[in-house]
């Protein structure tokens, strides 16, 4: 039994059926990436992972217990399965501090004090201490990004899914928030990432998948997927970003 | 030779400006007319004063004072005009810079004259319309005496519109609230809420507040029933316009949640807060602060709406006034309530606007 098993899921949005048969496994401390062309369903997945998208067929199963259809507690997954978004989606009305600490004073129901302490360690790892109180109109992108990834991290997910994270971040401002990828890829949390950092997702996958046409077109370890891909489409699709120069 | 385009010919012979001389004499004109019309006004004035007996030398100061009010106007009609003879000067001379300066300025100053010139009229039609037929229109609205002797009573009739519409204003914000969730309840289970919250507001928003007031305010304690039955009249007043703005309420909630971006409803659900939680914290929060200047607007409108609970008998501040005025058969207790409206609404008003330009502010921010 492996720790998050998807097997042959489908997702239709009407009649555009953008996951077709969708099979992969993750087990725990694994690192996976997902790449792929714009809309061939990266960013789906992860949402049908967290419960924010039904699928229509298949299943998704996590420590072997069900967590897809109906009947399934979406509130309590999602402690286990936090996600964070390209857009970032802080809450603008708060501060730093109330972002992270909301979820678990309301959802794990911990007392504020504690709350507050552990939000503050996490700001100090991320490096945003001095920015407890700003609002996050007030942060640059990257912050921004880090506080999000915190914001997550507080309800100590067994879990992270992150969506082209630095998509839309300023080139300059993406390694601050790789770095903290990688840091917490060495500590051993599981992590599944849609992103186009080929080069990062080179360096710290486990396995990488290549996703096309809303299914697992090729998987592999990375070296095997970026220096020697077995199926023509994931070679084009290499040969462009090389030839974009990102990789 | 190649015969120069049109673009050539423009850039060799630009279009020179016009000096705005017509334009300032216009001006001149105008203001010269509004002075002996003015003149004319506060003559009238002084007659009728002396016909009615009344004679006060600030009051013929004033009258003077005012007469001499549009000379003003002149010295910037002459301004403007001599700022068009420059422009001319400078035209003849193929100084088409100084020309456009000159011009601009002639054409500022023709236009301030107007714009004063037009409010004046204004002001003059209003004084010919109170002392028209004898002052009857000044007596009618404005006499002084009323005014005074039926403030006291007016005032305290108007706490009952206080009293109601505060009540009424803080029953509408929650009510319009719950409604507005109700509204956007998802899935198949909430079906009939929803059906039961747009019908409410569907009717309530197309029903004359007045008539709901009728209704409820006549109506309920014909019931019999006895919780109506003892009720103060204010109470069900207080009901009938909470229904009524309740549903103008809710929309306007219904607009601030709806603004909110699905991305916000993502990011709390992804964090394990329910539907209820992430309302509370998130959503709601967040719809109120963009939609306070409608609110307000809403409560405003409401504010003026207790003046027609009268239909139903209770003493409010207009019931009171029509009270007093068909006494005197004199309409200046009804003046006075329309100056205590004034009173308590303008601050408010404003404080939309600040309201509203911060929000602008924030917005030019990014």
């Amino acid at each position: 039994m492996s720790f998050l098993e998807i097997r042959n899921v489908h997702k239709r949005f009407g009649a555009n059926e953008v996951l077709r048969g969708i099979n992969l496994t993750v087990e725990e401390h694994q690192v996976v990436c997902l790449i792929g062309p714009s809309g061939c369903g990266k960013s789906t997945l992860l949402r049908c992972i967290n419960g924010l998208e039904e699928i229509q067929e298949g299943e998704i199963r996590l420590h072997g217990d069900r967590i897809t259809g109906p009947g399934v507690d979406l509130n309590a997954l999602r402690r286990d399965v936090g996600i964070v978004f390209q857009s970032f989606n802080l809450f603008p009305h708060m501060t730093v501090l109330q972002n992270i600490t909301l979820a678990p004073t309301q959802v794990l129901r911990m007392p504020e004090p504690e709350a507050r302490a552990k939000a503050l360690a996490l700001l100090k790892r991320i490096g945003l201490e001095h920015k407890a109180q700003a609002y996050p109109d007030q942060l640059s992108g990257g912050q921004q990004q880090r506080v999000a990834i915190a914001r997550a991290l507080a309800m100590e997910p067994m879990l992270l899914l992150l969506d082209e994270i630095t998509s839309a971040l300023d080139p300059e401002l993406v390694s601050e928030v790789l770095n903290l990828l990688r840091e917490l890829a060495r500590e051993g949390m599981t992590m599944i990432l849609a992103t186009h950092e080929m080069g990062f997702a080179r360096e710290v996958a486990s396995k990488v998948c290549f996703m096309y046409g809303g299914v697992v077109h090729e998987e592999g370890p990375p070296e095997q997927i970026f220096s020697n891909p077995q199926r023509e489409r994931t070679q084009q699709f290499l040969a462009s970003i090389i030839e974009a120069g990102r990789l | 030779m190649t015969e120069p385009n049109s673009k050539e010919l423009r850039r060799r012979h630009p279009i020179p400006p016009k000096d705005g001389f017509g334009f300032a004499l216009l001006a001149l004109i105008l203001a010269v007319a509004l002075w002996l019309a003015t003149g004319w006004v506060m003559w009238l004035v002084k007659q009728t004063m002396t016909a009615n007996g009344f004679q006060a030398s600030w009051a013929d100061a004033l009258l003077v004072l005012f007469a001499l009010l549009p000379s003003g106007l002149l010295w910037s009609a002459l301004r403007s005009l001599g700022q068009a003879r420059r422009a001319r000067q400078a035209l003849q001379s193929e100084n088409l810079i100084a020309a456009r300066v000159h011009s601009s300025e002639a054409h500022t100053w023709a236009w301030f004259t107007l714009g004063y010139v037009g409010a004046l009229v204004l002001f003059l039609l209003f004084v010919l319309f109170f002392i028209a037929n004898n002052v009857a229109v000044g007596r009618t609205f404005f006499q002084l005496e009323l005014i005074r002797n039926s403030f006291g009573l007016i005032l305290q009739a108007f706490w009952v519109n206080v009293v109601i519409f505060l009540f009424a204003g803080v029953f509408s914000l929650i009510w319009g609230l719950v409604v507005a969730i109700a509204k956007l309840l998802p899935g198949k289970p909430a079906q009939p809420i929803r059906f039961i919250a747009t019908f409410y507001t569907d009717a309530f928003l197309s029903l004359p507040s007045i008539i709901v007031i009728y209704l409820i305010g006549f109506g309920l304690p014909l019931t019999g029933i006895g919780f109506f039955r003892n009720l103060p009249l204010e109470a069900l007043a207080v009901l009938a316009l909470t229904l009524t703005y309740g549903a103008y309420m809710a929309e306007v909630y219904r607009a601030g949640l709806e603004s909110i971006h699905p991305s916000q409803w993502a990011a709390a659900r992804s964090l394990g807060l329910s539907y209820g939680q992430t309302l509370r914290f998130v959503v709601v929060p967040q719809a109120v602060r963009r939609i306070i200047p409608p609110l307000l607007n809403n409560f405003i409108g409401m504010q003026k709406d207790t003046a027609l609970v009268n239909v139903v008998g209770v003493i409010d501040a207009f019931n009171q006034a029509r009270i007093i005025a068909s006494n005197d058969f004199n309409l200046s207790a009804v003046t006075t309530v329309a100056i205590l409206f004034i009173l308590i609404t303008i601050p408010q008003t404003r404080l939309v606007d600040r309201l509203v330009e911060r929000d602008r502010a924030r917005f030019r921010q990014g």
